[in-house]
């Protein structure tokens, strides 16, 4: 495969995981990581480069569609940015200390934990119209958004933002550690924890992983792992993917929403669980190094 | 709140929104744009990249070990070089530079709106993101 090849056929694949990504409000890299690493065989450092230009590529598409239909809470995913900034900005420290395998490991089980929780919660769909968290009240987090599907403007409160802001925090670690997963942690901590819902959580979730992503690219781009020939594609693709994404979330049902999160959650948890077993990267424990 | 001052806040908040839609919509197209400039200048200045069927592998492209910019001062000699990977990093990094603009136009646009709690909290966030480039070392 010459390189013209390679950028053009992943640039298509990109434009997938940009649909699929700001759908569900992970990022594009749930679909990257596994397909450079998979099918291309670049090694998982180059991957995690890639996946974090296609987190902000979702984010940054997506974004902009999504405020214009109010889907995203700005104030609440800008007031959670305060945990999810610091986190990446310690996690991104914390890699030389931490040992991968483990991390992998253990968030591989929380991950597959949040689908079955997410999973579970398919049929209450009904928003809160009271809260006494005096934090959300104080911010003013509250917010309403016209749902396409149902044909109706819905008004939520939030509730619990001290557990959104720890969790917050996870998931900043997270992503700077992981490079993916940042995602995974925001959507249940907003749907499950603050009841803001689906569909606000995957919108705010796609506006949040931008900012913290952009946190830690500095530093995966001095360690070299952003490499131009594999960035330019993925980044051109899911930018396109993730407009088209966008689009179309306002009128699919918060109920599909859901279901699509939690398939995507269990293969990102299956990818977190293989890289735990297999550190060196599933296809070099199958093919062999070359 | 009145009816009134309720529907001023919600127009408020409805160009703010609007601002910072904008802002990313500029952002995401100048940085797809240097890329795919960059793109073409690379693949210009090596035939053997862009046939459909050559000998020559992605894979020498896309090692560890394979050599592009990664630290600020490669990245402007490359640039000075015209090499077009080069331009594709920069490219690459208006794009990392879209949701640090975003928080921006957030924080002017909270003051905008006069919420004080809300303005300290993006002013954090911006702080931290751009301490974190500055922590990098980039």
């Amino acid at each position: 495969m010459t390189p013209l090849d390679f950028v053009v056929s992943l640039a298509l694949t990109s434009i997938a995981g940009g649909v699929i990504g700001s759908l569900v409000g992970l990022g594009g890299g749930v679909v990257i990581v596994p397909v450079l690493t998979l099918i291309y065989g670049v090694t998982i450092r180059l991957a995690i480069g890639a996946s974090i230009v296609s987190v902000i590529a979702t984010s940054s598409g997506a974004a902009s569609a999504y405020v214009r239909e109010k889907m995203t809470n700005l104030r609440a995913g800008m007031f959670l940015e305060i945990a999810t900034t610091t986190g990446a900005v310690s996690g991104a420290y914390l890699t030389t200390v931490l040992p991968g395998r483990a991390l992998f490991l253990l968030f591989g089980i929380v991950l597959a934990y949040s689908a079955v929780a997410t999973y579970r919660k398919r049929h209450s769909t009904e928003p809160l119209t009271v809260s006494h968290d005096r934090i959300a009240n104080y911010f003013n987090l509250h917010g309403s958004y016209y749902d396409s599907a149902e044909g109706k403007e819905i008004s939520y409160k939030v509730v619990h933002s001290q557990l959104g802001l720890g969790l917050m925090y996870i998931a900043g670690m997270v992503s700077a550690l992981l490079g993916i997963g940042s995602g995974a942690l925001k959507v249940p901590a907003m749907d499950s924890a603050m009841h803001l819902p689906m569909k606000v959580s995957t919108a705010t979730s796609n506006f949040m992983i931008g900012v913290t992503a952009a946190a830690s690219a500095g530093v995966y781009f001095i360690r070299g792992q952003i490499d131009p020939v594999i960035a330019a594609p993925v980044a051109a693709g899911v930018l396109l993917g993730a407009v088209f994404g966008a689009k179309v979330l306002p009128r699919i049902t918060s109920k599909s929403v859901r279901v699509a999160f939690v398939i995507v959650l269990v293969i990102v948890s299956l990818e977190m669980l293989q890289r735990g077993v297999f550190p060196a990267g599933f296809h070099s424990a199958v093919m062999g190094n070359r | 709140m009145t009816p009134a001052e309720a529907e001023a806040m919600e127009e408020k908040i409805r160009k703010v929104e609007i601002a910072i839609s904008l802002v990313l919509r500029i952002g995401v197209t100048l940085s797809v744009l240097v890329i795919a400039v960059g793109l073409g200048i690379m693949f210009a200045h090596h035939g053997d990249y862009t046939s459909i069927t050559g000998k020559f592998s992605y894979k020498k492209l896309t090692t560890s070990s394979t050599p592009f910019p990664h630290s600020v001062h490669g990245l402007v000699r490359s640039i000075e070089h015209g090499d077009g990977r080069g331009i594709v990093v920069l490219g690459i990094f208006l794009l990392i530079l879209t949701p640090v603009l975003r928080v921006a136009v957030g924080v002017l646009s909270f003051i905008y709106e006069r919420d004080l709690p809300m303005t300290l909290v993006t002013l954090f966030v911006l702080a931290v993101l751009i301490g974190s480039f500055f922590l990098a070392g980039a």
